[in-house]
């Protein structure tokens, strides 16, 4: 017997970890997608002018609505991948760890919905 | 020390990082301020949809003294995220890695961050 892992445990391709290479991959495309879109909603806002009718219009556009819905999920997103590795890194205390990964998580959740609904809204009008 | 030519281990108090180290934790600085900072982005769309005077209460906030000086920090350090990133998808796809490469992209990262900031402000005074 020369090989002790299972084919099913070299399809699944985990190892000891209990966790496959999704992460790191998940956090490299969502950083390919928010270069076009960070630069577009930075300078975008940076152009508009500053009245709260002007900002409800340019989001009012569909394109504009989508982009932003994107941004929003992508963003946090992003942000909780790199919160994650950054508390397993720093916190070794296994209760604490997930307490704070389990917040974190909540957090981006919680904020990423409140901001695609906020926008939902003024797309439809608000 | 009987052999003291051979290399200790950084001793984090008193050893100046290289560059690209300083830049490796100012990426995770950057990216937990930013984390909180989009508490910011939320903020405003909320506030956007809420009503006028929501948003007028923050953008007031905003255009204050210390609002902008929030905003400059948030802008940096989203643009020097957003460059060493870049720098890192660079590294995944193996390009880079020499020692030259890599303090000339150092370099380059917080040139083009800095360069982005501040044409983020032009724009704004323009418009």
């Amino acid at each position: 017997m020369s090989e002790l892992r299972s084919p099913l445990s070299k399809v699944k391709g985990l190892g000891s970890a209990k966790d496959g290479t999704g992460h790191f991959w998940h956090q490299r495309l969502t950083s390919l997608l928010l270069i076009p879109l960070v630069l577009w909603v930075g300078f975008s806002l940076a152009a508009l002018p500053v009245d709260h009718a002007t900002l409800v219009g340019w989001i009012q556009q569909p394109w504009v609505s989508v982009a932003l819905v994107l941004l929003v999920i992508i963003v946090f997103y992003h942000a909780q991948l790199g919160l994650q590795v950054i508390i397993e890194d720093y916190i070794s205390a296994h209760s604490k760890r997930t307490a704070t990964l389990l917040l974190t998580n909540l957090a981006c959740l919680l904020l990423g919905t409140i901001g695609v609904i906020s926008v939902l809204k003024i797309s439809f009008g608000a | 020390m009987a052999n003291s030519k051979y290399p200790t281990s950084p001793h984090l108090q008193i050893y100046r990082l290289p560059l690209t180290a300083l830049l490796s934790i100012v990426h995770r600085i950057t990216g937990v301020i930013l984390a909180c900072g989009c508490l910011l982005l939320v903020w405003l769309l909320a506030a956007a949809a809420e009503s006028a005077e929501s948003y007028q209460l923050l953008f007031n906030h905003l255009d204050s003294w210390y609002g902008q000086i929030f905003l400059l920090g948030f802008v940096f350090s989203l643009y020097l995220h957003f460059c060493n990133g870049v720098r890192h998808l660079f590294w995944d796809v193996g390009y880079g890695f020499e020692l030259e490469t890599v303090d000339l992209t150092a370099k380059l990262v917080i040139a083009v961050a800095a360069i982005l900031t501040i044409a983020t402000w032009v724009v704004a005074g323009v418009a």
